[in-house]
């Protein structure tokens, strides 16, 4: 409700220059005729884009994965839920990317292990070609919160399906493809929109293990690290602005293309 | 009979040992951390041990003394101020407005549901200049307002819907008998649907907890002053400011940080866990 009245603003300024201490001059659509030409909004693009359309996949497979191991016989699942869980409580606080840029640093445990394979110890941060993977594997890990939303799912599926699917000499492969996934994709719809739109929306991780700047050859450089850098360190508002407007009109056709393509694959109680 | 028994025993032991190890390697960083954080600095790296050979509370005094003549004490004091206000702020408005959709009557209801939902969908960095503009206006910049006002404007959509959806479970019997009794809505309000929320506001309180500890993006952005610093923002100017030859201290003090959440986490992960499973919480 009280968001309405600022989208109006920023709007008006996305169509403007604006720096704060003159008023604003009203330039047209030049702000968004330059992010064609702007490398750094290209790359952020990109390397956001790589971001979400892997490591979003990567998380939910492995919390899909986890849940569906997790869901039977096994004691003790509370305790393993907690667990798994942490990461997702800790994962996006400042410490935790400080520990990964450390992790994967060059004096880090990961190259540490890897010596144990002989293999030559790098930077596995600041080398423009593997710092966006680090960054992924941290999302990746964070997959608790899904995954106990799909272990919620798995207990909602009626016992008697499974019987009666067993009755009819069904095997586990067919029973996994017949019942568990479709009963399921509301689920992964659900978790599909909502780390999608998280994922567009990470800043802090690029921040810390890119130093604030967007990491060697701006290979970290977040959408909203850059929407950042232009807002607040070179104070060009009306160009943020406009770069705020692409990145809802990105995540609402994203959002869009998932919910016309889910009455193709999400099965809502028959 | 006894075969199958056995059978199914023999693979819940595996299944076990697998979880135990998978647990491992995810958890193994955060106490390769941790015990770092009581290593003496030049045993850090290049050892990938859970223990320390020689244990230290070295790093944990030097970064508590912090940097320019603050010390942790003043960050997470600031900390905590925040998280107090926020907290306040989201169950006070939050329950209002939530309040207010289940149960009144007003104009263009349900526009007004769906503009509160599509904003849990948006990216909030649309309005973000514009606030920072109007709280730049109101001399804001540089003290809490922009953090805790906000909260007091019943801004998180999230919370709104969560308890919305509570308060809809709720028998609208009990207002019935409570208007017949003379209450009017202030009174509905506060002595029947509050006491009963009690489930929603705890997973608000430790929800706006949590993302409010972890944030960083919004406190970057209007906190610069040394003396005001929370904690995630005084660990990144630690981490700029000391390099790699105070990595203990770097470390000992992220541990600090993630302690007040963790303990939240394990007095609270019941809540936690069934607030997600129920509203799927981004966590």
């Amino acid at each position: 409700m009280l968001s309405l009245g600022p989208m109006a603003v920023s709007l008006f300024l996305s169509f403007t220059d604006y720096n704060m201490l003159q008023a604003p001059d009203w330039v047209g659509f030049d702000n968004y005729a330059r992010m064609e030409s702007d490398p750094r909004f290209l790359k952020a693009l990109e390397v956001t884009f790589t971001y979400v359309l892997l490591g979003v996949p990567l998380q939910l497979l492995t919390a899909f994965s986890l849940a569906l191991f997790l869901n039977r016989g096994l004691k003790g699942l509370p305790l393993f839920r907690a667990i798994f869980y942490i990461p997702s409580i800790l994962g996006p606080s400042v410490a935790v990317a400080i520990l990964w840029r450390q992790m994967f640093g060059l004096e880090g445990i990961f190259n540490e292990l890897l010596s144990i394979f002989n293999i030559a110890p790098k930077s596995w941060v600041a080398d423009p070609s593997t710092s966006l993977y680090t960054l992924i594997t941290l999302l990746v890990w964070q997959f608790g919160s899904p995954m106990i939303i799909f272990l919620a799912g798995l207990k909602q599926i009626p016992e008697t399906l499974y019987e009666a699917a067993a009755i009819d000499g069904a095997g586990p492969f067919r029973r996994f493809w017949n019942i568990t996934l479709p009963s399921l994709t509301p689920i992964i719809f659900f978790n599909l929109v909502m780390q999608i739109i998280n994922a567009f929306q990470a800043f802090t991780p690029a921040y810390i293990v890119g130093g604030g700047q967007g990491g060697a050859i701006d290979s970290t450089l977040f959408y909203t690290l850059y929407l950042y850098i232009k807002a607040f360190t070179e104070f060009k508002m009306g160009y943020a602005s406009a770069l705020a407007w692409v990145l809802l009109v990105i995540c609402g056709v994203f959002t869009w293309l998932l919910f016309l393509s889910s009455r193709k694959w999400v099965h809502y109680e028959s | 009979m006894s075969r199958v028994y056995a059978a199914n025993k023999g693979a819940s032991v595996i299944k076990t040992v697998i979880a135990v190890i998978a647990s491992a390697v995810m958890l193994y960083p955060l106490l390769w951390m941790l015990a770092s954080s009581f290593k003496p600095q030049h045993l850090i790296f290049q050892d990938l041990s859970l223990w320390p050979d020689v244990f230290t509370l070295e790093n944990y005094i030097n970064g508590w003394n912090g940097f320019t003549n603050l010390t942790f004490g003043t960050f997470f004091k600031n900390s905590f101020i925040v998280v107090l206000f926020c907290i306040i702020g989201n169950l006070l408005t939050c329950s209002m407005a939530a309040y207010a959709f289940a149960r009144l009557e007003f104009t263009a209801r349900n526009f007004w549901f769906a503009l509160m939902f599509g904003s849990l969908l948006l990216p909030h960095h649309v309005v973000l200049i514009p606030q920072y503009i109007l709280f730049d206006s109101l001399d804001w910049i540089n003290t809490y307002m922009p953090l805790i006002v906000p909260k007091f404007l019943a801004s998180d959509a999230f919370f709104i819907f969560l308890m919305v959806q509570f308060i809809r479970g709720l028998p609208l019997e009990l207002d019935q008998a409570a208007k017949v009794d003379g209450c009017g809505h202030i009174q509905i309000y506060g002595r029947i649907i509050v006491p009963l929320l009690l489930p929603a506001i705890v997973t608000t309180s430790i929800f706006t907890l949590i993302w409010t500890w972890n944030d960083f993006f919004s406190q970057l952005i209007y906190i610069s002053d040394p003396r005001k610093l929370t904690v995630a923002l005084a660990l990144r100017s630690f981490m700029d400011t000391m390099g790699q030859s105070s990595m203990g201290s770097l470390f000992a003090m992220s541990i600090l940080s993630l302690v007040p959440i963790f303990i939240f986490f394990l007095v609270f992960q019941r809540w936690l866990i069934e607030g997600i499973a129920t509203y799927g919480v981004k966590g």
